[in-house]
């Protein structure tokens, strides 16, 4: 039986791992190189990194962060942020990412999916949308609408019509993160989740809201997830993940628990 | 020192890097004095079938497999790889390279998982290996348990002949996850993505390959 996933997910900032609460106040908490190397012993399935850095000079720092994890772990992690071009894709991938993440960048131009999708696969190309929840309107009628540059611009396009169109242009997973969730450690939206896995036939990663095991298990089981994404859960030594893991697997979901 | 094929694959680097973290030689190479030469040969994959014989056909590196089978250098597959050593695949009416008896088939669209839920293609993420009972213990999986998970992305199974499965997975209906025999091996999952058992799986090999050179077996015939 193919396993639920638990992604941790790590946000680098000049070479520095950090996590953000709402998209605000980030807060420097550690080398990411090191804790990669410490989720994937403790049994992460997957890791992803998002650069939030803007700086061309601190992309060579992250691209360095990136080489350094490939040679340390052994399971597949992926890249977001700053992915602007099938370039930027092919150096990441080339420095032993699996997957690239696009975001805001897949907004502007949805083109890039399926240009990264022809050049590397579908299987590498994973779609991230911020999604906030606004009241239903005839160009938002299913409530949920897509909003980039970490939150701040709303975009007039609706989760569900978007996130099929990113399957139809070939991305292999699509990454929904709550933005009303995030931080809240409230758990996941389950409704946005569940809704946009039966929209589309391609793997969902849940994201936002996270505070214990249970949220998890529920996203994967109610919200239709194929993984859970994790950050300060983790981060701030609350749990493990073999306790999210030992949780979701007595409560009957399939996870991986031999690494 | 063990030769990673060179054809272009996708996941050629992370075998290599996988191997360094493991200390064991190796060498990323398309040359046939080098692969003849090399004490096991790691053949990679990702991507489509056609192309990828393309690309073996056009380095001669179909013919330079073949020598190796006859110099009995072991050989281990992964993912498209474990695929390229059987006679066909239904991807593109692809011929293959006829090193192993079996075909590979796409998984159908309308597969569901245990849980009802459906089974979309690719098949991708963790899944378990269940290690069949009835074929004597291969030393590939030495010290690996048999509910062990491994990290598979692949659209297209492989179908070997019976005698060959070693290890099964299910996803929509069960199939082989491993398959082999005497040094020949393939395995459909990503060894140098799936954690410890992973790394495992590719020790075993690189030791079966020194056994085996030890034993001059390499220099029969």
């Amino acid at each position: 039986m193919l396993n639920k996933r638990i992604i941790v997910c790590l946000d680098v900032r000049n070479g520095i791992l950090t996590k953000g609460i709402k998209f605000r106040g980030n807060q420097d908490i550690g080398d990411p190189v090191e804790s990669a190397r410490r989720y994937y012993e403790e049994g992460a399935d997957e890791i992803v990194f998002y650069d939030i850095t803007a700086s061309a000079e601190a992309r060579g720092i992250f691209l360095d962060v990136v080489e350094r994890v490939a040679a340390e772990i052994f399971i597949p992690f992926s890249v977001g942020g700053g992915i602007a071009s099938v370039s930027d894709m092919h150096q990441v991938l080339a420095a032993g990412a699996e997957k690239i993440s696009l975001n805001s960048a897949a907004v502007k131009t949805p083109e890039l999916i399926r240009e990264g999708a022809r050049e590397f696969g579908s299987q590498a190309v994973v779609v991230g949308m911020d999604v906030l929840n606004v009241p239903p309107s005839k160009k938002i009628p299913s409530g949920y609408e897509i909003v980039i540059h970490g939150g701040r611009l709303r975009c007039d396009l609706d989760a569900i019509a978007w996130a099929k169109e990113c399957r139809d242009l070939g991305a292999g997973e699509l990454c929904i993160n709550s933005i009303d969730a995030d931080g809240t450690k409230d758990g996941y939206s389950l409704d946005l989740t569940r809704t946009i896995a039966d929209a589309v036939d391609i793997p969902v990663i849940a994201s936002g809201g996270a505070g214990k095991p249970k949220h998890l298990l529920d996203v994967c089981t109610e919200g239709h997830a194929s993984a859970a994404l994790i950050a300060s859960i983790v981060h701030y030594g609350q749990y493990t993940i073999r306790e999210c893991k030992t949780y979701m697997a007595e409560h009957g979901a399939p996870v991986r628990l031999l690494w | 020192m063990l030769g990673i094929v060179d054809y272009k694959a996708g996941n050629q680097t992370s075998v290599r890097r996988a191997l360094d973290h493991l200390g064991i030689p190796c060498v990323i190479t398309y040359k046939a004095d080098d692969l003849r030469s090399c004490s096991g040969i790691i053949f990679p994959g990702v991507g489509a079938a056609g192309q990828a014989m393309k690309i073996l056909h056009a380095r001669g590196l179909d013919q330079v497999m073949h020598n190796c089978v006859e110099q009995k250098i072991p050989i281990l597959g992964i993912c498209l790889g474990c695929q390229i050593l059987l006679e066909y695949s239904e991807e593109n009416d692809t011929p293959l390279l006829r090193i192993m008896k079996g075909s590979c088939k796409r998984f159908a669209d309308t597969l569901h998982q245990e849980d009802g839920s459906p089974a979309p293609v690719p098949h991708m993420g963790w899944n378990t290996i269940s290690i069949k009972s009835s074929a004597p213990p291969s030393p590939l999986l030495q010290d690996i348990p048999s509910n062990a998970s491994f990290y598979f992305v692949h659209s297209y199974y492989v179908e070997p002949a019976p005698e060959f499965v070693i290890a099964t997975t299910r996803y929509g209906h069960e199939f082989c996850s491993v398959y082999g025999k005497n040094g020949l091996w393939g395995v459909q999952f990503h060894p140098e993505k799936s954690g410890r058992p992973g790394l495992q799986l590719l020790k075993n090999f690189a030791r079966f390959c020194q056994d085996r050179q030890g034993k001059g077996i390499s220099d029969a015939e």
